[in-house]
């Protein structure tokens, strides 16, 4: 609250900046994970830094490494009316909780004929760049968009991270709250405090006339950088960030590709039944006839992510594919 | 300090049994005569636990069960009728007929979760109980499964995360025996209560037969769990009736091992008791048995009588939005 408004910030600060104010505003918000309390120094990257010492130990909870038991205990906690915030350190271990996740977490509303909701936001890190290899770094989203019930959000940037998070809490529903490992400490605007980004709604980054770029998470930045290069050509583009993956916000993109007549969707996930395919699918099913050119997919290969350097740099889409993509629509 | 349960107490454990005994036998004949489709997971030889149990918990003391959970629902005061209708798949059913018998819910009773997954109610269990503990409550939660769930890592990790932190909640396993057609022995090298020793928490063997001795244990435990001592594993030994699920042939049994398990129905057993030590008069428990009856004729008539939901409902409660259709 101190802070002046101009300072950057990164989304490590930006999410505990939220999960403080939520935290203040709502006893019922309650923290629990691995290492998330100050004994443990508040997570292995600090998101929850301070929090254990300014709301106590009963509230923000290093738990045993138990992936199915936070969740549980998050879910129960839920039905009883909390809003617990539930850590999975990584994204590759929400494999081990997938059935807390998916049959109920994701289910139980529809399954007690609405008696019963469970309004949980599971955070989880991931993303290839730290040499992680195959079981730390996946971004596997798409599983999750492909339950009823389950709402996955990604944001790029410190800000939308901090308004997504307030979103999250609020939220009656379990959402899934994706964060970039990479970039973690990239600086970025700082957010309006106390202002929620609503989730299912996406954002028009930069507005251009030939193709649409529908994006998320940290690809969003590279999407950037090649629509500002092509820009310099002469090629316009119109860059959407659709922060959130499911509810996918539908309006925004056909409104622009109606436009545009043209679009690329770009994500970190494996390119193959990914959450491209779904926007790809949902383009072509509503404008089929006024599109000028086939609808591009940009993701990563088709391989668990590779440790070595140079394998793990080709992984995840790069900057060519995506220039080639876009060059792809005009051609 | 525990106490002996009173005569009320003891006639109301076993109007919860017979309660279960008597749906339970009217399920299996409406099933048997085609007026329900559905999968049905018999509880009977297994009323005394929850019965018991559930003579120890408030209405807001919360239960997460499992899919043959339906003497767990009944003991906790889940109205008959809306287990019918649920399980008949009706609009007027706990959960609108979109849940089925496998995730029968109800909040008012303290009913919270039913799943049918093997080992899934303990975790949310702990969660339930977390709630009660951060708000400084005494609320307790139980977490009712089978033998078999005893083998999964949600037990392990359930009881270490309640052990650690000291969670209001009891674990009942209701050991019947089979985890679907194997033996427990066959793939359970110790009593499961022995597996409490492992998390430092109090693991108890009782028979799950014997209501005044499930009473018992469970009050110790629920004493335990509401002066913040902690959770309770509680094995409680029994036999499934009726097999894994209605149609089970009993293919995978000892000849005879039902049989003799049936001897010591745990429901004509109590009902003498009561009346041979002057609990309760035949006279009087003829007459709630009758009220039983009575309670279950109306709730088949509910639930036969009854409406399906409509397509409209797919789109509800999928997230607190309606879907578009």
């Amino acid at each position: 609250m101190n802070a002046p408004k101009t300072k950057n910030i990164n989304t490590i600060q930006a999410i505990n900046l939220a999960l403080d104010d939520a935290m203040a505003a709502d006893a019922n918000v309650i923290v629990l994970g691995e290492d998330v309390a100050d004994g443990q120094e508040g997570g292995i990257v600090g998101v929850t830094k301070g929090l254990s010492t300014k709301y106590g130990d009963s509230r923000v909870r290093s738990t045993p490494i138990s992936e199915q038991a936070i969740i549980g205990a998050a879910i129960g906690a839920s039905l009883m009316g909390m809003r617990p915030v539930a850590e999975i350190m990584l994204m590759n271990f929400t494999t081990v909780a997938m059935d807390m996740i998916v049959n109920h977490a994701a289910k139980l509303r529809f399954m007690s004929g609405g008696q019963t909701h469970v309004p949980i936001v599971i955070r989880t890190m991931t993303g290839a760049g730290f040499g992680t290899g195959g079981q730390h770094a996946d971004y596997l989203e798409a599983w999750f968009a492909h339950t009823a019930g389950l709402k996955v959000v990604a944001p790029s940037t410190p800000a939308d991270a901090y308004g997504l998070m307030l979103s999250a809490i609020a939220d009656e529903d379990p959402v899934i709250f994706i964060e970039n490992m990479p970039t973690y400490w990239n600086p970025g605007a700082p957010p309006e405090r106390g202002v929620a980004i609503p989730i299912g709604k996406a954002k028009v980054l930069r507005e251009g006339a030939d193709v649409t770029v529908i994006t998320y998470s940290r690809t969003v930045h590279d999407c950037a950088a090649v629509v500002e290069k092509l820009a310099a050509e002469g090629i316009s583009c119109e860059l959407i960030d659709l922060r959130t993956v499911a509810p996918l916000d539908e309006e925004a993109i056909l409104t622009s590709v109606a436009k545009t007549r043209r679009a690329v969707i770009v994500h970190e996930a494996v390119k193959r039944h990914g959450v491209g395919a779904e926007v790809a699918s949902r383009i072509t099913e509503e404008l089929f006839s006024q599109l000028k050119a086939p609808v591009q997919r940009v993701g990563a290969r088709f391989s668990p992510v590779p440790f070595a350097k140079p394998l793990e740099t080709a992984f995840v889409p790069q900057h060519a594919e995506i220039e080639a993509a876009i060059r792809k629509t005009l051609a | 300090m525990t106490t002996s349960p009173s005569s009320s107490t003891l006639v109301g454990i076993y109007r919860r049994m017979v309660l279960i005994k008597r749906n339970d036998e009217r399920f299996l004949s409406t099933i048997k005569a085609g007026k329900i489709v559905a999968p049905y997971y018999s509880p009977r030889g297994q009323e005394a636990i929850p019965s018991a149990v559930s003579a120890l918990l408030n209405t807001d003391d919360t239960i997460c069960t499992i899919y043959r959970g339906i003497h767990d629902m009944l003991a906790k005061g889940v109205p008959s009728k809306l287990i019918w209708a649920e399980i008949a798949g009706k609009i007027t059913g706990t959960s609108k007929g979109k849940g089925g018998p496998m995730h029968i819910t109800h909040p008012a009773s303290g009913c919270m979760v039913t799943t049918g997954i093997v080992g899934s109610s303990m975790p949310i269990a702990n969660g339930l109980a977390l709630a009660s503990q951060i708000r400084g409550e005494k609320k307790v939660s139980v977490a009712y499964f089978g033998d078999a769930a005893s083998n999964i890592g949600a037990f392990h990790e359930s009881l270490n995360m309640a052990a650690v932190w000291k969670l209001p909640v009891l674990f009942v396993c209701q050991n019947n025996g089979y985890g679907e057609h194997t033996r427990y022995e066959l793939t359970t090298p110790v009593p499961i209560a022995a597996r409490g020793a492992a998390y430092g928490i109090p693991g108890i063997r009782v028979d799950g037969n014997d209501p005044v001795a499930i009473y018992a244990v469970a009050q110790t435990a629920i004493e335990r769990a509401r002066a913040g001592e902690g959770p309770t594993l509680i094995e409680a030994t029994c036999f499934r009736f009726n097999g894994h699920v209605f149609g089970d042939a009993d293919g995978y049994m000892q000849p005879g091992e039902k049989a003799a398990a049936m001897e010591k129905d745990p429901v004509p057993r109590f009902r003498t008791k009561l009346i041979a030590d002057g609990t309760a008069t035949e006279a009087e428990l003829a007459a709630l048995e009758a009220e039983v009856d009575q309670e279950i004729d109306d709730a088949v008539a509910f639930a036969l009588d009854s409406a399906s939901p409509g397509l409209e409902e797919m789109t509800r409660d999928v997230y607190a939005q309606e879907l578009a259709a």
